[in-house]
């Protein structure tokens, strides 16, 4: 697997079960009412946030989207201030200010969540041209769903980046469904990838239940892109095991779907993977696991021991001094 | 039956246009096969089919865009915004197209377009949370229409689909009383009073333009829309164990305004309290306040207050956002201060 090597292909698996067994601790905590607000998980499509991010730099950028804390787990952001958000604590990393659909980390440059189905795609652009102005050679990634690429801001920030010739990678998750919208009722073609074509750039369609494949695609985008020959949209089949929020209950796709695409689970098919192409113990996958099981047990910890903001701190952030 | 719902009788007003017209036609995210984020539109698609009742993709402009372009030739769409948020995506088509066309082109064409969204606060930080009718109530040419009770939304939005306008209807999240997104919506429809007016079957419309006294009182005056109605409702309560009656007025339309409504209040109470959920600065509250000083201002015998939210977006934790949003304390506090309470 050309670039992968042993430790690489365990942190893959790492961060792909941290935003699992974050996820499922967040569906536990939500359902005894311990949290506030709402939220969109990410269960399923783990491999798309961690092969991506896997072959970016602590300095390079992304933007997320409403189903964001796998983004944010990926891109190296800790759990633990993750998890804080959530629970609308002044520790979070938006000091309780966000929530769940604003989570962001600036230091690990995560630039943000989003509440606006589409918002995070010029930010990228925006993001991936001031690298290229500072001359930084930092990248920037945009997630965003097959949904998203229906609004007007994915062709407009498509096209800014190609034109610019912006060191931006596109990265197109499609779970086949925008809330209850089949993709294809919404979207005339099969691969979002194609629409690459209108504004003269890479389309690669990937395997996005695949973390190997995701990363691959990505090693290639993000190596054109600081090569200095534009954008690449990457679209990652995958598929979404949860409703679209909280405890939505999908009444426009069939459990066998869902029955079906869980199959190729991403997390549980990787270690058959790991042991024989990375010949990864046994004793080895059982350190990660207990490591991410420790590792999301604290954050609940910390989280939940953490002081609530003041009723009035939100003032301190309307405006910056 | 009678809709004690205002989902319900948002949907027995649909449902009784439609049937009245053939040339009306819904379209939106999600509210075809999954019946509405809020369940508004549940059953439409099985009764209409397809023909009538569109989802479409996540593409607000092309929406809102397409609503005008089909209202311009002959039908009368009614578009649904999943919240009034991502009416933010649509601006330029609501404000520089659907308002000004009829003028622009001298009158020949009419714009007759309803868009519907939910708005308000229930703990989804700030591009979930806004209020925005006074971004709508800045563009001439638009109507605006808030509702605060099931007999109010269904009698207006049948009003609204007839008005040969573009108008924006705004329904608060807390009071339509049905499942969200997100499964069981917070709904505070099960703590109100009979101001919550149910919605009777069949037709009656009601004037776009004509506020409704929702409580008698000569001491006061409050000014409420949507939700804050209700708030209004529960303050009054508490001021009445005090010896403050208030008169609760309810313009439900934003735009046009009902201003005789308020002025004979005041002639009677020389008080005014106005309160919105949307921030204050540069609202609708600020707009009654300013009717009052130029032409009630003799009536006064208080200043003007506004309760209203801080001006600042929605924060996420509960407690900054209860800081931050109207409620029945910061009214009764407004009306007891201009009392001399
Ligand atoms: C501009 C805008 N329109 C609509 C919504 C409501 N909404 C939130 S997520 C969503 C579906 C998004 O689908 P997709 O882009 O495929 O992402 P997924 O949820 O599948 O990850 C919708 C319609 C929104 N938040 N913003
Ligand atoms: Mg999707």
């Amino acid at each position: 697997m050309g670039s992968v090597d042993k430790n690489t292909a365990l942190e893959l698996y790492r961060t792909m079960l941290m935003i699992r067994r974050f996820e499922e601790k967040l569906f536990f905590l939500f359902s005894t009412r311990a949290m506030p607000g709402s939220m969109h998980q990410y269960n399923g499509e783990e491999a798309v946030a961690a092969g991506v991010c896997s072959c970016l730099n602590k300095s390079d950028y992304i933007t997320s989207t409403h189903r964001g804390h796998g983004h944010c787990i990926a891109k190296g952001a800790d759990v633990r201030n993750i998890m804080a958000e959530m629970f609308a604590k002044s520790t979070g990393c938006c000091k309780g200010m966000g929530g769940s659909m604003h989570i962001a980390d600036f230091g690990v440059g995560m630039l943000g969540a989003n509440g606006i189905v589409g918002g995070g795609l010029p930010h990228a652009a925006g993001a991936a041209w001031s690298s290229q102005y500072r001359g930084t050679q930092q990248v920037a990634v945009a997630f965003f769903g097959d949904g998203a690429s229906n609004e007007g801001s994915f062709h407009e920030s498509l096209n800014l980046a190609a034109v610019w010739k912006l060191p931006a990678i596109f990265v197109c998750e499609n779970n086949l469904y925008g809330f209850s919208t089949y993709y294809r009722r919404s979207t005339p073609i099969e691969n979002i990838a194609d629409r690459a074509a209108a504004y003269g750039i890479p389309g690669i369609v990937a395997d996005g239940m695949d973390v190997l494949a995701v990363r691959e695609a990505a090693r290639e985008a993000v190596d054109r892109a600081r090569r200095g020959e534009g954008p690449t949209l990457i679209e990652c089949k995958t598929y979404r095991y949860m409703g679209h929020s909280r405890f939505e209950k999908p009444c426009y796709r069939t459990e066998e779907e869902v029955q079906e695409w869980k199959k190729r689970d991403p997390i549980l098919c990787f270690p058959k993977v790991l042991k024989e192409q990375f010949s990864v113990t046994e004793e080895e996958l059982r350190q990660v696991e207990a490591y991410v099981d420790e590792k999301i047990e604290d954050a609940v910890r910390f989280a939940q021991q953490s002081p609530d903001p003041e009723p009035e701190d939100y003032k301190k952030y309307i405006f910056a001094k | 039956m009678e809709s004690t719902r205002i989902v319900q009788a948002l949907r027995q007003a649909l449902i009784e246009e439609m049937d009245r017209d053939e040339n009306i036609v819904l379209l939106g995210e999600d509210i075809g096969v999954f019946n509405g984020s809020y369940r508004v539109t549940e059953g439409l698609l099985d009764k209409y089919g397809e023909r009538r009742v569109k989802d479409t993709p996540i593409s607000e402009i092309a929406i809102v865009g397409a609503a005008v372009g089909a209202a311009m030739t002959g039908l009368r769409p009614v578009a649904e915004i999943q919240f009034n948020d991502f009416m933010g995506c649509a601006m330029d088509q609501i404000c520089n197209q659907a308002a000004k066309i009829r003028l622009m082109m001298g009158g020949q064409v009419s714009v007759p377009l309803v868009i519907r969204a939910p708005y308000g606060a229930t703990g989804r930080a700030a591009q979930h949370s806004q209020s925005l009718e006074a971004w709508f109530a800045h563009v001439p040419g638009l109507k605006v229409v808030m509702p605060s009770t099931p007999y109010d939304a269904k009698g207006l939005l049948k009003t609204a689909i007839r008005d040969n306008n573009p108008v924006v209807f705004l329904e608060h999240k807390l009071l339509y009383g049905a499942a969200s997104p997100g499964g069981k919506a917070k709904s505070v429809v099960d703590e109100l009073d009979q101001t919550f007016r149910p919605a009777p079957e069949g037709e009656y419309t009601i004037e776009l333009g004509k506020g409704d006294i929702k409580r008698q009182g000569g001491d006061v005056t409050i000014v409420a829309v949507g939700y804050m109605v209700h708030r209004a409702v529960q303050a009054a309560k508490v001021l009445a164990e005090e010896g403050i009656e208030c008169e609760i007025l309810d313009p439900r339309t934003i735009v046009p305004l009902d201003t005789e409504l308020i002025l004979n209040s005041l002639k009677k109470t020389g008080r005014l309290v106005v309160v919105t959920e949307s921030v204050g600065r540069c609202g609708f509250a600020a707009e009654v306040a300013a009717l009052a000083s130029e032409e009630g201002l003799f009536e006064l015998d208080a200043p003007v207050r506004r309760v209203c939210a801080e001006n600042s977006p929605i924060p996420f934790a509960p407690c900054c956002e209860a800081d931050a949003l109207p409620d029945t304390g910061k009214i009764v506090k407004a009306v007891r201060e201009i009392c001399g309470k």
